[in-house]
């Protein structure tokens, strides 16, 4: 079983300097920052490595960092249950909120079938687009949504389908 | 923007000309809440499930960036509503580490936890169990199982003043201490309950129609449950012993002895229906134990006292460092996962994500509904045991 830091240098070595962007060790429970193009490669070896075997991935969220920093960061929550382990992933893109082209970062749901359902809750009210995910569609609200409510800057809309809001 | 299409689009218009599209639809007795199910099947035989949730979406997250921590309480108890002492544990130990006090909680406090805990645990068990019986057929457990967790609803009311949705468990305490005669009365609960749980085993686990429907019916093999992200009797039905409560040690568990029921395929395959139904009847058994155990701490070692306040270690303000955790817990469906973001600056977090367990349970009904008879995806869906509260938030 590795630890935290054996992880970080493992990764390393295998994926080169640049795989890595940061690492935040304050709070209590130290996350890798990893470089979005990589992300699926970090996890198929993070999956089959015997040394750490993260099998189970417990929770993907998307998160939209505020309207000043104009971030989206999709934050993974795996672990291991040969070894009782816990690892926190993280992927950060900049984007201008132009709902019109969404964030698009790569899909895991090749990896993990977890990933499919909370890839497309992610979609559907963070309005980030999963490349790769084979069934990119809206899964809590009604197919003909319009915007995606979890972000900062949404606002509730007036009417729906003709029948005012209030 | 042009995109692809979707599994669901390519699923959908190329039928063959024996396939027809039927419609579990939201309102269906069988479902357990609203869920619309569209089935593609040939004849009797389903081709392929697709599940369409979110008619019970009640926008938590979106409440939780405008609400209090201790405000959030009442909205979290309303996800899972038949163990909302559940959720509310899970919650409230994640805002307790983040704010560093979770040493601090008195025994007495923690042992009340864990009591009403494992009682819900039951309730909710009981349920699933119910309203199995009651898919397959069988009316007589569906009434016994309810009578019984009336006792339970009952004893929860008269500790907290509602029947169903507590708000009973408080960052830093309880919201009011276990009233007078609490503990006797919930000893007579348990030594009322075990012979019923006996005839309970007559009734359903022997009994060979039940065995029949059930044995062999929606095999999860372990490895496509871990991919799945499913947790709770969905996993140890598969045969993996891994239990939250053992694993992350949390609150009181370490003193606690009970063991954890694994599904060995008794009676069909490792993994089938009738694994994941003993499963949740063994742990039934198991809360008993762990019930007896508090009850006999609490009322001995732990005896109240009239200075106890069970809101005495309640922070003033509830504001904790700036960061990100997340806290997981095992509810009786599975890990109950919180993730919170917080900004260190004021009373309301940032963000709350809920990973519920059911959401992921049900991802793969999918994978093991395809090609099963329309009765047996009744079976399967019963014994995946979901809450739509859950499932949507």
């Amino acid at each position: 079983m590795m630890t935290f830091d054996e992880i970080t240098a493992f990764l390393t070595d295998k994926f080169g300097a640049d795989a890595i962007v940061a690492t935040e060790t304050s709070g209590l429970q130290p996350a890798i920052l990893i470089n979005p193009e990589m992300i699926v490669e970090v996890c198929e070896e993070l999956r089959d490595n015997e040394k750490t075997w993260f099998d189970f991935l417990s929770c993907l969220s998307g998160i939209d960092h505020g309207v000043e920093n104009n971030k989206f960061s999709v934050v993974y929550h795996l672990a291991s249950i040969p070894y009782n382990s816990q690892l926190v992933l993280k992927v950060i893109k900049e984007h201008d909120r132009n709902c019109s082209e969404l964030p698009v970062f790569h899909s895991v749901s090749g990896i993990w079938h977890t990933a499919e359902w909370h890839e497309r809750e992610a979609y559907d009210l963070v309005g980030i687009r999963f490349e790769g995910h084979p069934d990119m569609r809206r899964i809590l609200l009604p197919d003909d949504w319009e915007g995606y409510p979890l972000r900062k800057d949404y606002q509730a809309a007036e009417e729906y389908k003709g029948i005012k809001i209030n | 923007m042009q995109v692809n299409k979707t599994r669901y689009d390519l699923l959908t218009e190329n039928l063959q000309p024996e396939e027809m599209i039927l419609n579990m639809g939201p309102q269906h007795p069988s479902t357990h809440g609203v869920l619309r199910l569209e089935l593609i099947t040939d004849g009797e035989i389903v081709k392929e499930v697709i599940p369409h949730m979110g008619y019970l979406h009640r926008c938590f997250e979106k409440h939780c960036e405008s609400l209090s921590y201790l405000q959030i309480i009442p909205f979290v108890d309303r996800m899972d509503y038949l163990a909302s002492m559940n959720n509310d544990h899970a919650y409230v130990m994640g805002v307790e580490r983040m704010l560093g006090i979770d040493k601090d909680i008195p025994k007495r406090i923690e042992y009340i936890r864990v009591l009403v805990c494992e009682l819900n645990r039951i309730a909710s068990h009981l349920i699933a169990i119910g309203t199995y019986g009651i898919d397959i057929g069988a009316f007589t457990p569906f009434l016994w199982c309810f009578r019984d967790r009336e006792h339970i609803m009952n004893m929860l009311e008269w500790a907290s003043g509602s029947r169903m949705l507590y708000n009973y468990i408080w960052i830093g305490g309880l919201f009011y201490d276990l009233p007078v005669g609490f503990e006797e009365r919930c000893s007579e609960f348990i030594s009322y309950f075990k012979p019923k749980l006996t005839e309970l085993n007559q009734l359903l686990t022997d009994n060979q129609i039940f065995i029949s429907r059930t044995a062999g019916i929606g095999v999860l093999p372990a490895d496509l449950a871990i991919n799945y992200g499913c947790s709770g009797p969905m996993l140890r039905g598969s045969g993996i012993k891994w239990d939250l409560r053992r694993a992350d040690e949390y609150s009181v568990y370490p003193e606690l002895e009970f063991d954890i029921p694994v599904g060995k395929g008794e009676m069909g395959s490792k993994g089938d229906c009738w694994d994941r139904y003993k499963v949740r009847v063994d742990e039934i058994a198991e809360s008993v134990r762990i019930i007896e155990q508090c009850l006999e701490r609490l009322m001995n070692e732990l005896k109240r006292s009239p200075d106890f306040d069970p809101r005495a270690k309640l922070p003033k303000k509830i504001i904790p460092k700036e960061q990100d955790f997340y806290i997981r817990a095992e509810n009786p469906k599975g890990e109950l996962g919180y993730y919170f973001i917080t900004d260190g600056k004021t009373e309301i977090p940032k963000r709350v994500k809920a990973r519920a367990p059911s959401f992921n349970n049900l991802s793969v009904l999918p994978e093991i509904g395809r090609g099963v008879l329309i009765a047996d995806l009744i079976a399967i869906l019963g014994s995946i045991d979901i809450v739509l509260g859950e499932v949507d938030r």
